[in-house]
């Protein structure tokens, strides 16, 4: 007898609908499957037959065979072994298969029959939805994280023993509504704050004004000074996250199962630190099947690199395209694969080999030394970290002063009113940040005052300033000029942003 | 009579080419070439002779000798690339020439000859060697710079070795101040290094001169600058030391000047400050110590009227705030966060009045956000 069920599989970062169709009748005995299967998916027989035996299920030996449509899309995890089994138990009329009609199932199957969570709930769901299914029937643990998407009903199983039970009574199956509970004290969601910082007011200024215009950042300073500490806060004073964003955020952990335990969305914004030993692949994503890699995990929050320079130079130059579209292009034999990499880059890395530079008496490198070190990094990326600071040694004084720091509430209050700003004025622009702006943007909105003009003319060529630079420090001025709620670039917003022009303009005038 | 100066000169053009091709031999250094030439006064009869006479005579050890007659084959192609040198436009001054400096006459291992872009010093202004660490403060390097302004200023040459640091600081103030000055390489006068002082390298020969006693395209060996160390030291009359590790390079130059019968001078620093542990001994052990560049003046009996502190600062034409911030700052390099605190203003004025101190001249940033004063 010929059954068919529905499921989703899941391609990147979306899903893509399935039936399985299984059909039992005469021949050799045996299962046989079809519809380009990789490996996890071709043991599924042997999982869902073992499963079916200890769920109280004996077959007469037929010829088994197993499709799965479209049948040239390669397929892959292990969430097709549950829409398998129950597609064999109603090829074998122990279910019917048209009470499944308009349903999708997924979950991966235990031996002893229980079900079992799989990754990338969030985007099957989401397809599930989209492709007009009314119900979808997952594994228990899944359904919290199931529930997000909205206008599908959900219904948890436990095993395949629950599923039969309820096929049986309708009536029994509860469709799960409860929704998640409300937002939590956004502070104890990060459990850091910017109150904890002591001293650091370039860092902690430069800090402000890159999470208010969406610019890229490099601190270069000695170990112990702040850096990293400084960096992992900068999600507490972002905008917090809209239902949409987090929805976002979620899909990709989701898919990368990475999700908390609990199946709780994310509601906070990624902060990605990857250690320097990262090979390119594990940044940009990839695989066979490929899964996102730390660019995307870092969406819609922060991609910390700590010591820069140790970074792979493939690594790091594989960064520059991203950066630009903000999302990541996989191009494979079996298609082309798109995950988002919206992030913010912060950096950091020490001024030389030692560390010490420019502390001459602790520092003996050559001028030719520092030189190589910070040349590590290539131009093409240097030109988009927009502002670059120097942090210094803390000295006692501030390390052991109580006076009550900012807390990253306040600063996000000025952050959010520089973004409105920014979404006010670029709309129907196609970009929301100033960094986004592009020449001819740039030239419409960063205008200065005709004495300003003359000033910045006298600094480009006195320091030897690049055309890039030029753009950059703008950008910047305008940023800093929306934190005032100035309506005009201002003499001070434009000194503030030269002085944290970049790297290769400022590091060596002497 | 004419005709016999014509003669000389074309004998002294025939005997520089056959030096030229004496120093090129391997192991054969200034005081060898000397010794030679007290000897048998022509270096084409030099030439003419085997190594194992010289070497009979005394005159070359045995690995010496070979080296020479090895070299022998080379005599043409030394000749040739010696008739190019002025196309390079360097010259070659050898030591029994009118140009050559009298300075280094009387010194045991004068250098045979000098190749030069420009000029050489001039044996009747004063000269004065400024030297130092190649990673230096900002204290050093503005102290140098402004030593080279003052001291080309009053119309002393000023001589250094062109590389990192204090001496590049030296020859920049000498420039500013629109004086000549003299750099000593340790490689070829054709190779600029560091690479990073090429505008000085164009620049300095247009007043004063690039010098070396190593042919053209010798590369910048480190056996080479202890060798011309004593060359700095041999053109000048005063030797000053801005900043100097204990174990400093400059030390060197100030061991050769010493030997040579030249006068020490030493800027002090902070006893806290390695980098000045040098210079400190130095005065310690009798060296003149320079505090302000009348110091040098004095030495030379060269009286100005208005004395300059380098103490005081120039808050002339600052207007209050400005004030506020540059009175904040000094030589040793402060970071913005430090400055911030200390004036009392907000950081965007900071950055702002900070920006404008640099374009006025009147502050530097050493690194990025780390702004001193200058001299």
């Amino acid at each position: 007898m010929f059954s068919k069920v529905n499921s989703v599989g899941l391609r990147g970062m979306e899903g893509y609908c399935v039936s399985v169709e299984v059909d039992a009748g005469e021949g050799l005995p045996g299962v046989t499957m079809v519809g380009v299967l990789s490996s996890e998916v071709r043991e599924a027989q042997d999982r869902v037959r073992t499963a079916l035996k200890n769920s109280g299920y004996h077959f007469r030996p037929q010829k088994v065979t197993v499709n799965l449509s479209p049948a040239d899309i390669r397929k892959g995890g292990t969430g097709f072994d549950f829409p398998i089994a129950v597609g064999m138990l109603c090829a074998y009329g122990r279910l019917n298969h048209r009470d499944l009609e308009g349903d999708v199932l997924m979950g991966e199957l235990g031996l002893n029959g229980e079900l079992k969570p799989i990754r990338g709930i969030l985007s099957l769901v989401g397809k599930a939805r989209e492709a007009g299914f009314c119900r979808c029937f997952l594994p228990v643990e899944n359904v919290r994280e199931g529930r997000a998407i909205e206008g599908i009903q959900i219904v948890g199983i436990k095993s395949l023993k629950e599923m039969a039970e309820l096929m049986g009574s309708p009536e029994g199956i509860r469709v799960e509504t409860k929704k998640e509970e409300g937002e939590e004290e956004e502070e104890a969601l990060y459990g850091v704050d910017y109150r904890e910082v002591q001293g650091q007011l370039l860092m902690r200024r430069a800090t402000e004004v890159a999470v208010a215009g969406y610019h890229n950042l490099l601190y270069i300073g000695p170990a112990g000074t702040g850096k990293t500490m400084i960096a992992e806060r900068i999600p507490t004073i972002m905008p917090s996250c809209t239902r949409e964003e987090c929805l976002e955020i979620s899909k990709i952990y989701s898919v990368c199962g990475l999700l908390p335990k609990e199946g709780r969305l994310m509601r906070r914004r990624p902060f990605r630190q990857p250690h320097h030993s990262i090979t390119s692949t594990a940044l940009s994503g990839g695989g066979k099947n490929p899964v996102p890699g730390e660019m995307s995990l870092a969406s819609g929050g922060v991609l910390f690199l700590d010591e820069f320079p140790e970074f792979s130079r493939r690594s790091i130059e594989m960064m520059r395209q991203p950066l630009e579209s903000r999302r990541v292009v996989l191009s494979r034999v079996s298609g082309r694969y798109e995950f988002p990499a919206d992030f913010m880059l912060v950096a950091a890395m020490n001024p030389c080999e030692c560390g010490y530079y420019p502390d001459r008496n602790r520092c003996r490198c050559t001028q030719q030394q520092v030189r190589r070190y910070l040349g590590r990094i290539s131009k093409p990326i240097l030109d988009r970290m927009d502002i670059c600071v120097e942090a210094s040694p803390i000295g006692f004084e501030e390390l052991k002063s109580s006076e009550p720091q900012e807390s990253s509430r306040d600063i996000r209050t000025r952050v959010e009113n520089a973004r409105g700003i920014q979404s006010d004025r670029f709309k129907g622009e196609g970009i929301c940040f100033n960094s986004e702006m592009k020449g001819e943007q740039i030239r419409r909105y960063c205008e200065l005052k005709k004495e300003d003009e003359q000033f910045f003319q006298k600094v480009y060529r006195n320091m030897n300033l690049s055309a890039r630079a030029y753009g950059r420090i703008l950008k910047v001025s305008r940023t800093i000029a929306d934190l005032a709620g100035e309506e005009h670039i201002g003499h001070e917003h434009l000194c503030e942003a030269i002085s944290y022009r970049s790297l290769e303009d400022k590091y060596w005038n002497s | 009579m004419e005709q016999l100066t014509v003669r000389e000169e074309m004998d002294t053009e025939r005997e520089k080419g056959y030096l030229y091709w004496l120093t090129q031999v391997p192991s054969v250094g200034a005081v060898t070439i000397r010794r030679l030439w007290d000897r048998y006064h022509s270096f084409e009869n030099i030439y003419n002779m085997e190594g194992k006479e010289l070497k009979g005579l005394g005159m070359l050890p045995e690995k010496r000798a070979r080296d020479f007659d090895q070299q022998k084959q080379f005599l043409e192609k030394a000749l040739e690339e010696y008739g190019r040198l002025q196309e390079k436009g360097i010259r070659f001054v050898a030591f029994w020439e009118r140009e050559y400096p009298r300075r280094l006459r009387s010194l045991y291992n004068s250098p045979a000859g000098l190749y030069v872009k420009g000029r050489l010093p001039e044996d009747s202004r004063p000269a004065a060697a400024i030297v130092g660490a190649r990673s230096c403060s900002n204290y050093g390097r503005q102290a140098a710079q402004m030593l080279g302004r003052y001291l080309a200023g009053a119309g002393i040459q000023v001589v250094s070795g062109m590389a990192l640091g204090i001496d590049g600081a030296g020859h920049r103030g000498a420039l500013e101040a629109g004086g000549d000055t003299y750099g000593v390489l340790g490689c070829g006068v054709d190779i600029c290094y560091p690479r990073s002082h090429f505008a000085m390298y164009l620049e300095i020969p247009k007043k004063g001169g690039i010098l070396s006693e190593y042919k053209p395209g010798e590369a910048p060996a480190s056996k080479n600058f202890p060798m011309r160390n004593r060359i700095i030291s041999g053109l000048s009359d005063v030797i000053i030391v801005v900043e100097a590790r204990e174990k400093s390079g400059s030390l060197i130059t100030v061991d050769c000047g010493l030997d040579q019968g030249k006068e020490i001078f030493a800027v002090p620093g902070m006893i806290t400050d390695s980098l000045s542990m040098g210079c400190n001994r130095l005065i310690r052990q009798g060296a003149g110590i320079v505090t302000c560049p009348e110091d040098i003046l004095e030495y030379f009996h060269i009286f100005v009227d208005k004395k300059l502190r380098v103490d005081e600062k120039n808050e002339n034409g600052l207007a209050k705030k400005e004030k506020m911030v540059y009175s904040c700052l000094d030589l040793q390099p402060k970071f913005i966060d430090r400055i911030v605190e200390e004036c009392g203003l907000s950081l965007g004025e900071c950055l702002t009045l900070l920006l404008e101190l640099e374009l006025e001249g009147r502050i530097v940033q050493t690194a990025s956000h780390y702004y001193a004063k200058k001299l």
